[in-house]
């Protein structure tokens, strides 16, 4: 068990409708894994599970990070940010009102240690550490070409670009895991190609892991290093990509049995 | 470094400056008792919009107690001042009245704070009239005559200096880590709660920010008016400051101070019309409301290092 998140039988019941069921899986290091499934599969209520957002039913999520290992179940989304996961959101959850620049500033703030005293009468170390602070966000702006854009309120994006935000919004946080629920949703195939490389780039520029969600298989199929493929809440097969894509009971639930 | 510097230089000159203008208008006669009145209404009024304009329009929690608040800064500048009679009493009582209105705002944040909209409204409005019931029923603030008596030892120039200084703190505190971290609370509290902010943490840190300063108005308007009772902080009063804040845009200080200055000019021109004074003054307001829904600065603010920074661009392109 060396695996950086380890998940053991989640289990997320709603009222006597059962979300996710007896849900195991592992992320390694720096890995590249995809979460598949049919509509309403429990792919986003998974991610919310691990991501705190709503709590687990049952069961055990395990992070074993640079800092020591962690129990996350029961602990407030807040605090599992902290620990190193972030995301990203499938109907994209910016600060719309907000510049840019402020967005990723945002996702900084919990490891900001700038005080309330200094701040308040702006003593010289208040100046420093936003200087510091703004710094840091430009450069990680300028890697993913948003830094002409530092001062545009989030809401004035182009929808691509939002997307693009939400993701160094997430890295901002410096997380050990990335979660990307549906990336590529609502892009054309360009945009989706420019997506593919910037995935990549994230994975092997900051040393993360990443599971994403996503409905495009071309996309999943180029990226993934393994794929876990969810229906109605339980999971139906994991592996590599050529065996996902020969596997009979992943066609089954994609496109049905044959008469 | 520098640049920040000459910034905050800027400012300070500005404050000095209208203290000074201020003080000649008084000595010189243009500003007669009647009008250093209505100054000093509106500078209590901006001190109570402030606080709350951090609580709705940055932290984007809608809160009706804010005179609860007002009250408690009163009451206890009334009580101290009373056997202390010394500008340092004044202090001491600004001071006890913060204390009080932090651990007051604690009782009251901590539980309602989980509500959302209408339900913390209603929550924080019962929360006020619970703080008035108590005082309208305790021997020490006179119940429900209240306190008459009490020694004038705030003048206009103290009311300028808190206004100067709770404004600094409220927006030095905006921009700042704090700040930014209420902010997207208002703007999306789940994905705030994905990036590791702790929302809880941060709404309460803007009602208590904005309970204390709503305290030292309290403790201003008492020493200034010289008689308080329980009725004067009603709901009524909480929905004049919140008046206050909506028309003048939620989300911009600026937009606070102008709306109070309008606000409080009309009140006082308004004042020879008798009853008809509300009429307009309830007709001003739908009108305004009408036309200019988000107030009437809407999130704008005035910046000076905006303004220095367009004239840079300007010598640019002329160069």
């Amino acid at each position: 068990m060396t695996s950086l998140l380890q998940v053991d039988n989640l289990v997320k019941n709603f009222g006597g409708l059962t979300a996710v069921s007896n849900v195991s899986m592992h992320l390694d290091n720096n890995e590249l894994v995809a979460l598949i499934g049919p509509n309403g599969a429990g792919k986003t209520t998974l991610f919310n599970l691990l991501t705190g957002v709503i709590p687990v039913s049952s069961g055990s999520i395990v992070l074993k990070g640079d800092d020591g290992t962690f129990a996350l179940n029961g602990k407030p989304a807040y605090r599992i940010a902290k620990l190193g996961l972030s995301r990203t959101f499938q109907n994209i959850r910016l600060f719309k009102n907000l510049s840019v620049l402020d967005n990723v500033l945002i996702a900084m703030t919990s490891r900001s240690k700038e005080g309330f005293i200094a701040s308040i009468f702006r003593l010289p170390s208040y100046y420093k550490t936003e200087k510091q602070l703004v710094e840091e966000a430009t450069k990680l702006l300028t890697i993913f070409e948003l830094e002409d854009d530092m001062d545009v309120l989030a809401k004035n994006l182009p929808y691509g670009t939002q997307r693009r935000l939400e993701i160094v919004r997430a890295l901002a946080t410096k997380p050990q895991i990335l979660f990307l629920d549906e990336p590529a949703a609502g892009m054309n195939p360009e945009e989706t190609a420019n997506l593919t490389q910037l995935i990549l780039k994230v994975q092997h520029r900051f040393h993360i892991t990443v599971l994403l969600i996503e409905h495009d298989m071309s996309l999943v199929m180029n990226l993934a290093e393994r794929i876990y493929v969810l229906d109605h809440g339980s999971l139906l097969a994991e592996g590599t990509p050529d065996e996902i894509k020969a596997n009979h009971k992943v066609i089954k639930a994609y496109l049905g049995e044959g008469e | 470094m520098k640049t920040n510097f000459k910034y905050n230089i800027i400012w300070f000159i500005i404050m000095v400056a209208g203290f000074y203008l201020m003080n000649t208008l008084i000595l010189v006669g243009v500003i007669n008792t009647f009008i250093e009145n209505m100054l000093v209404t509106i500078g209590i009024n901006i001190i109570l919009a402030t606080g709350l304009n951090l609580i709705i329009g940055f932290a984007g929690q809608f809160s009706l107690g804010h005179a609860g608040f007002m009250a408690i800064g009163a009451y206890a500048t009334a009580i101290i001042t009373q056997t202390a009679t010394t500008p340092v009493g004044f202090y001491l009582s600004v001071f006890a009245g913060i204390v009080v209105s932090i651990i007051a705002a604690l009782i009251v944040g901590i539980p309602t704070l989980r509500l959302r909209g209408d339900y913390l409204a209603i929550a924080t409005m019962g929360a006020a009239e619970i703080i008035r019931i108590i005082i309208n029923n305790m021997k020490i603030t006179g119940g429900a005559a209240g306190i008459f008596n009490i020694p004038q030892l705030a003048s206009w120039p103290t009311v300028y200096i808190m206004v100067c200084v709770t404004t600094i703190i409220i927006v030095n505190f905006i921009h700042s880590r704090g700040g930014r971290a209420v902010t997207s609370v208002r703007e999306d509290e789940i994905a705030a709660e994905a990036m590791g902010i702790n929302i809880f943490k941060w709404k309460l840190a803007a009602f208590v920010l904005g309970a204390a300063t709503a305290a030292v108005a309290g403790s201003l308007h008492a020493s200034f008016l010289q008689t308080i009772s329980p009725n004067d902080f009603g709901i009524m009063e909480s929905i004049s400051i919140l008046i206050i804040v909506v028309l003048g845009g939620v989300g911009s200080i600026t937009g606070t101070f102008v709306a109070a200055i309008v606000l409080g000019v009309l009140d006082t021109v308004l004042q020879d019309f008798g009853a008809l004074r509300m009429v307009i003054y309830a007709v001003a307001l739908v009108l305004i409301m009408i036309f200019k829904p988000s107030g009437i600065l809407g999130t704008w603010e005035f910046s000076i290092k905006r303004i220095f920074n367009r004239f840079k661009r300007k010598e640019r392109v002329e160069q």
